[in-house]
């Protein structure tokens, strides 16, 4: 089963980073860009034979590892 | 005492706590591998700075679920003191065992000089060497430093006296310009709720001598003795 797995700094953690890149854009000359967050993702394959199962031990890799949950959010996609 | 240096793949301050420990403490402390799954039960664990696993993911995330960690947080729980220094701090609150995370410095620099900080609490077994409010001088050498807590957790933090050391200038001034890397409230140095936890970003290992800038970080270690 392949899934994706989003993780993203819950909004109002301030992310110097993405304002970094957000304030180089504007000074590039893209005036219409009003907000621009960052995060990242992983695509994983997992051999079980449930929706649920996969689910359950995503939410697990995520709430243990792929993310901190003090500062981010994940959401996860099963896509096949 | 009975003490411990963990070495991950990455760690490069790891020689600087074991010096610590030796001259100060005079006792020699083991330098347990990070994937060895047992560790004999110690007074001091000291988690070192430096770059465990190059870290990937975020800072100390890998390095928190190493084998041995599991017996770092077992003796952690069991009252063992516990120092976690820069990459030690880091992965100290990616396992739990302290609250809040370092996220990237506020500047987006890698900071690496001799900052000042004040002593918050010197009534615990890591500061008791030191006057209250003493301001020390200690380098600081981290891109993610920048502690961030939910503001409930940062209210237990201080009506629990568990900040440890703040930010400040050489006067002990604290304020946003004597704030390096714009960690929340100035801290530089964190105790869990029991105290028998220290986890700070500046490196007291490193500020043993005058001859490398500074021997302030000496009562870190002093205060251990008792």
């Amino acid at each position: 089963m392949k899934a994706r797995v989003y993780v993203q700094l819950k909004p109002g953690v301030l992310d110097p980073e993405a304002s970094v890149v957000s304030k180089t854009l504007g000074t590039m000359g893209f005036d219409t860009l009003s907000k621009l967050d960052m995060g990242k993702f992983f695509d994983i394959e997992l051999d079980v034979d449930s929706t649920e199962k996969a689910e359950a031990t995503l939410k697990e890799m995520c709430e243990k590892l792929l993310s901190n949950t003090v500062i981010e959010n994940y959401k996860i996609e099963i896509q096949s | 005492m009975k003490s411990a240096v963990i070495v991950f793949p990455g760690s490069n301050c790891d020689r600087d706590a074991y010096v610590a420990i030796r001259d100060v403490l005079g006792s020699e402390p083991e330098m347990a591998w990070h994937g060895d799954s047992s560790l004999e039960k110690k007074d001091l664990i000291i988690v070192p700075g430096g770059f465990s696993y190059g870290d990937y993911l975020r800072c100390g995330s890998m390095a928190a679920n190493s084998p041995l960690m599991k017996e770092v947080i077992k003796q952690a729980n069991e009252g063992t003191k516990i120092i976690g220094i820069c990459n030690g701090f880091q992965i100290l609150t990616e396992t739990g065992l302290l609250p809040g995370t370092l996220m990237r410095n506020k500047g987006l620099k890698f900071i690496c000089r001799q900052i000042h900080m004040r002593v918050e609490n010197n009534t615990t077994s890591f500061t008791r060497k030191y006057a209250d409010k003493q301001v020390i001088q200690v380098p600081v050498a981290h891109n993610e430093g920048n502690y961030v807590v939910e503001d409930d957790v940062l209210k237990s933090l201080q009506d629990n006296d568990q900040v440890a050391f703040r930010y400040c200038d050489e006067s002990g001034t604290v304020n946003d310009d004597t704030n390096p890397n714009g960690a929340t409230d100035n801290i530089a140095g964190v105790l869990n709720k029991n105290k028998n936890i220290l986890a700070l970003m500046p490196h007291p290992e490193r500020a043993l001598s005058k001859l490398f800038g500074s021997d302030d970080g000496r009562g870190v270690f002093e205060s251990l003795m008792g």
